[in-house]
């Protein structure tokens, strides 16, 4: 318990606490300035957003995913398995850069969005690809077990007490898969939040339009002022440790059968 | 309701699991569909469901074809081996299940509803805990459960997939009864699957025996264990000692043992003695066997033993005639009965 309280304490709380100090130097009324300034303000509504939007996209499309790899034997599984851990290991600058050329309007992608008119970079729009693209893993990877585990005779049983199709989804299968899926949602959001390497280099980061929090931070280090960057990652910081706790709640509720 | 299985085929891939299968089973009978991992039991159980579809012939309940209708249109109760219960819900609301999902029109009311699950968890002695989750619940419970759902739709016919072989022996034995009690109470048509003898003829009224995708007998418990009608059931079902042999003139010869086969006919043949069968000889009949171990069960003696030319053979006795017997000691052992079949 001690031991454990005690790496606790050198690793987490008390580079959180100098955080808070650092920004405390400023006086109310500067950290006030600072943490709710426009810009900070655009850019926490940036970066919690479209971490939200590229949470919701990966729940989708990470439960599909999740879903195809558990349940379907197809040529090429074990790469598809592979490439879905790719975000994981690549340094998050190279998927970065790869992103922004592929979506750039010069890009293969970002030129065909271009000709229908979307354009998918240098923007929030990059910013959510960019995210997605980190947060994928986290929805697939929890949800594998459960799906996994979620033996087809529950759906057997459903289907032999008389369930259609969408009784069985909406009843049975949702139901069990709620708690990780709020798991690798709550995950890909965290890491979304907290994302810079690979966003900033789609992003274009035009201060109020497509400037991310962390880099705003970066750019307030970079400009000495230490206390307002210090501010603005106690707000993210707050705001953070407060999704995180809901999202607990939930699943604390969701898992009350388990 | 009555059940006809006609000559059903089905493969899965190459593998024929089931190889022209017919079985009529009885209007409120229990049926146990027994036989050795592979031999297609299940797969028989689940045509029966509609969670299989054969490849050829028919199922009939009464005299409705349902061969391609599915398990909810056959109206069948299932029970699953490991209960898959549906763990996100309390125990009333799995029971409650099958008649949650029907549709508003055929839908009883909510306190109808509820007031039928009080009585089925009340018919498995689960009263009052309606309100727990299954994880909450022993192995036990939780296939009592899975038995209340199962039944909460009024199954024209209740079909059970091993439905004690999670569970572990004291639990088994009491909830092999239980389910003999409620099969009584409520008189709905019962199949269920095992491989365990000793749970197929204590509990059914008949039993079916099945080996590698045929019926090889149907009949009272007492019928296929007193009168086999082939080895495989022979060796299956109850203990027995195997010899293979001879028959000429009504006798059967394997080695030193000789043993009396009444109307088969000359030729290479098996013969099946089971352990009770055989009792002490007198001087010049019957033939010797050294004891290799002696054990005693309860009111049982088993002798372990080989013959002169080296046959393994297992015989019991009341304990009492077992005086001056010991390890290593010869006896001389006669069969009053034995089964014995030409080989084909």
């Amino acid at each position: 318990m001690g031991v454990t309280l005690t790496i606790l304490s050198v690793i987490v709380l008390i580079p959180l606490s100098a955080v808070a100090i650092k920004s405390a130097g400023l006086g109310f009324d500067g950290f006030l300035a600072a943490a709710f300034s426009e810009r900070a303000l655009r850019a926490y509504q940036l970066s919690f957003g479209a971490s939200l939007v590229a949470a919701v996209v990966n729940g989708l499309f990470g439960a599909l995913t999740a879903w195809a790899l558990v349940r379907y034997e197809f040529p090429g599984k074990a790469v598809i398995n592979a490439v879905v851990d790719l975000p994981f290991a690549l340094p998050t600058a190279v998927a970065g850069i790869a992103l922004a050329s592929l979506y750039a309007p010069t890009g293969w992608v970002g030129a065909k969005l271009a000709m229908v008119g979307i354009k998918a970079a240098y923007n929030p729009v990059g910013v959510v690809i960019a995210l997605t693209f980190i947060g994928l893993p986290f929805v697939v990877r929890t949800l594998e077990p459960v799906l996994r585990d979620l033996a087809a005779d529950v759906e057997e049983a459903a289907a032999s007490l008389g369930a259609g199709r969408l009784s069985i989804i909406g009843r049975v299968i949702l139901p069990a898969l709620a708690p990780a899926w709020l798991t690798g949602f709550a995950m890909a959001f965290a890491r979304g939040v907290g994302e810079y390497g690979s966003v900033i280099f789609i992003a274009g980061n035009m201060p109020f339009k497509s400037e991310i929090a962390p880099l705003l931070i970066i750019i307030q280090l970079e400009q000495y002022q230490y206390g307002a960057a210090a501010t603005i990652a106690v707000v993210m910081l707050g705001v953070s440790f407060l999704m995180l706790l809901v999202i607990n709640a939930i699943q604390a509720w969701a898992r009350r059968f388990v | 309701m009555t059940i006809s299985i006609r000559s059903v085929d089905k493969r899965f891939g190459r593998y024929p699991a089931l190889n022209s299968v017919s079985l009529d089973i009885r209007d409120g009978e229990l049926l146990a569909l027994l036989g050795p991992s592979g031999s297609g039991k299940t797969t028989l159980l689940r045509v029966i469901a509609g969670l299989e579809f054969p490849d050829r012939g028919q199922v009939l309940f009464e005299d409705e074809d349902v061969t391609y209708l599915n398990a909810a249109a056959r109206r069948v109760g299932f029970v699953f081996q490991q209960y898959a219960l549906f763990k996100h819900m309390t125990v009333a609301k799995n029971v409650a299940f099958g008649l949650d999902v029907r549709k508003r029109r055929e839908r009883p009311s909510r306190p109808e509803i509820a007031a039928r699950v009080d009585e089925l968890l009340g018919l498995v002695e689960l009263g009052g805990l309606g309100r727990r989750f299954p994880s909450q619940l022993s192995g036990g419970q939780r296939q009592r459960v899975a038995l209340a759902r199962a039944l909460a739709v009024s199954p024209r016919v209740l079909l059970l997939d091993e439905p004690f072989g999670a569970l572990d022996a004291t639990v088994r034995k009491s909830l092999r009864r239980e389910l003999r009690r409620i099969h009584d109470a409520t008189g709905v048509t019962t199949i269920f699957v095992t491989h365990d003898q000793e749970e197929a003829l204590e509990l059914a009224d008949r039993v079916a025996i099945l080996n590698a995708g045929r019926i090889e007998q149907v009949g009272t418990p007492d019928e296929v264990h007193d009168r086999p009608a082939s080895p495989f059931v022979c060796g299956f079902v109850g203990e027995a000692n195997r010899f293979e042999g001879r028959v000429e003139g009504a006798r059967f010869a394997s080695g030193p043992v000789v043993l009396a086969a009444e109307g088969v006919r000359d030729g290479a043949a098996t013969a099946f003695v089971r352990p009770h069968q055989l009792a002490l000889a007198e001087p010049g009949r019957g033939f010797e066997v050294t004891v290799d171990r002696l054990t005693v069960q309860g009111p049982v003696g088993v002798i372990e033993g080989r013959t002169a030319d080296g046959q393994r053979i297992e015989a019991s006795f009341a304990r009492k005639d077992l005086g001056g017997v010991e390890v290593r000691s010869t006896l001389r052992l006669a069969a009053d009965h034995a089964h014995v079949f030409p080989d084909a």
